[in-house]
């Protein structure tokens, strides 16, 4: 039992091996591609293995405090170089392979052509809790 | 109205549903409508027998959806409305319960969601909010694992290992949330040790005691982790150690030896020190190679690096640690201490540091920095 991320980048990954940008695909092409993405989701619910997901606006400010009783400050929009994150999928599965092997479904979505995108994912743990019995 | 004695007559309701004729998944979905009716019900005009009131209103309920389903599938239901019931077999309807929801044939995660409803009696809703997953994700979890066992023999004999296995799991690995998962796993395996004479399931139910005794003093302020060496022992709890040790010498007098009673015996040595300094060390690396000879565990062979650094010095701790593959958990963080011990506090400070980079929790990630940050405060002067 271990909680996994997938991050998937807008930009800042390694470049896919079907590398076409979404706006050139065909509609049908973009449809397929989301339709895959709601199926995968679904599925992960019915075998138990689901916890979340959201989808992120590339638009975004970094902002910091600077310091008490001054407005926050901004800085932005993201530099063209800085590695921006897409959305997220949290997973809660058996072990480290399986969140390989869901990793990899999810990449193979398909994208232009109709083709697998073989998109980068990205593949974090979640800390868990601390065990009790450590000795 | 006291829950905790509704959810204990859970496996029993469902043993007597199975045995007149309801199929484990459904006998299941029926109990947990009872029980849920119950916890609506009861506060008010509580029933006086009851067990009986569960098994009657259950059993309603398994009829009710099993002719809701027929009529669905335009078949004949075949249940008897009023069957005969059984004679005294709840002891071993529980006992099948537990082998059943640890069956081989389910995933670690499915038998640990199945046996905390269907032998624990939790609600889909309280397991979720345990292991911090949606209610529906747990639903499916728990629905699915039912299909796995649905062509299990509910007479077969089970593997106590297994059921073991889920139960360890139960208290070690859960969040610490709403739901007392450690304790709700002291009462599983104390049901079960009432249930089955076998020395492990003894040795896994003194473990859980005998670590559950220091829960309050192994957690410090703002969630941080006191190791065991720093803990204030007035802050064990006495009554779970006593427990704990005697349920353990009950069982060590049987002379059969397992992996549960030898880590128990490794607990009950560090309860019975009043302070670190008097921790009998020698024979904590006695129950270790106990332990790495009845396991092979790469595990108990890192734990037992600390306590020979503590039995023989440090420099046998790090040769005994050396035999070991550095990409063990907690490798690291046993390096790193067995350095300060020796005197080398820039080894000690750089490890802690790896160390914290592997963690895997957030607590033992902050305990670990916390201590490679103490020592480079140290060799700052």
């Amino acid at each position: 039992m271990a909680r996994y991320l997938l991050l998937k980048h807008y930009r800042g990954a390694p470049a896919p091996p079907n590398d076409v940008p979404m706006d050139q695909w065909t509609p049908e092409e973009v449809s397929a591609h989301l339709q895959y993405m709601r199926d995968f989701a679904a599925r992960l619910e019915s075998t138990g293995e689901f916890v979340s997901e959201q989808a992120l606006s590339p638009q975004g400010t970094f902002v910091r405090s600077d310091g008490e009783g001054r407005p926050p400050v901004t800085d932005g929009p993201f530099a063209e170089t800085k590695d921006l994150i897409a959305g997220w999928m949290m997973i809660d599965v058996d072990s480290y392979e399986r969140a390989l092997e869901l990793a990899a479904e999810l990449s193979a979505a398909p994208g232009a052509g109709g083709k697998p995108i073989h998109e980068w994912l990205e593949l974090r743990p979640a800390y868990g809790e601390p065990e009790t019995i450590t000795e | 109205m006291d829950e905790a004695l509704l959810r204990s007559l859970t496996p029993a309701v469902i043993g007597v549903l199975v045995r007149r004729g309801a199929d484990f998944a459904a006998a299941e979905d029926a109990v947990q409508d009872a029980l849920l009716e119950a916890v609506r019900g009861w506060p008010g005009d509580p029933p006086r027998d009851p067990k009986g009131w569960l098994v009657t209103v259950a059993w309603r309920k398994f009829l009710d959806a099993t002719r809701a389903d027929a009529s669905r599938r335009h078949r004949e239901v075949r249940v008897e409305a009023e069957p005969p019931s059984g004679p005294g077999k709840a002891a071993d309807d529980t006992l099948q319960l537990y082998f059943l929801c640890a069956h081989p044939s389910l995933t670690p995660a499915s038998a640990v969601a199945l046996t905390l409803r269907a032998v624990g009696g939790l609600s889909t809703r309280q397991i979720a909010q345990a292991y911090l997953v949606p209610e529906a994700t747990m639903a499916q979890r728990i629905s699915r694992a039912k299909r796995t066992v649905s062509g299990v023999r509910f007479d077969q004999p089970g593997d106590l290992a297994t059921v073991l296995r889920v139960l360890y799991l139960v208290f070690n690995e859960g969040y610490s949330g709403d739901v007392d998962l450690a304790g709700e796993a002291i009462r599983l395996t104390r049901e079960l040790a009432a249930r089955t004479l076998d020395e492990e399931v003894a040795g896994l139910l003194a473990l859980m005691l005998l670590h559950h005794a220091r829960r309050r003093a192994r957690i410090g302020p703002g969630g941080r982790l006191v190791p065991l060496v720093e803990q204030d022992r007035s802050r064990w709890n006495t009554r779970l150690i006593t427990e704990g040790v005697d349920v353990l010498q009950a069982a060590l007098a049987r002379d059969r030896l397992g992996e549960f009673q030898a880590q128990a015996a490794i607990a009950a040595l560090h309860a019975d020190a009043r302070t670190a300094e008097e921790t009998d060390w020698v024979q904590i690396v006695e129950w270790y190679d106990e332990l790495v000879r009845l396991t092979g565990s790469p595990v108990a062979r890192l734990n037992r690096a600390v306590a020979v650094g503590e039995a023989d010095g440090p420099r046998a701790g790090l040769a005994a640690l050396a035999e070991l593959d550095p990409a063990l958990p907690r490798h690291a963080a046993v390096a790193a201490y067995l350095h300060e011990r020796d005197g080398d506090r820039v080894a000690a400070a750089r490890l802690y540091a790896a160390a914290a980079e592997d963690a895997a929790s957030l607590a033992e990630r902050e305990h670990l920095t916390r201590q490679a940050a103490r020592l480079n405060a140290l060799l700052r002067g």
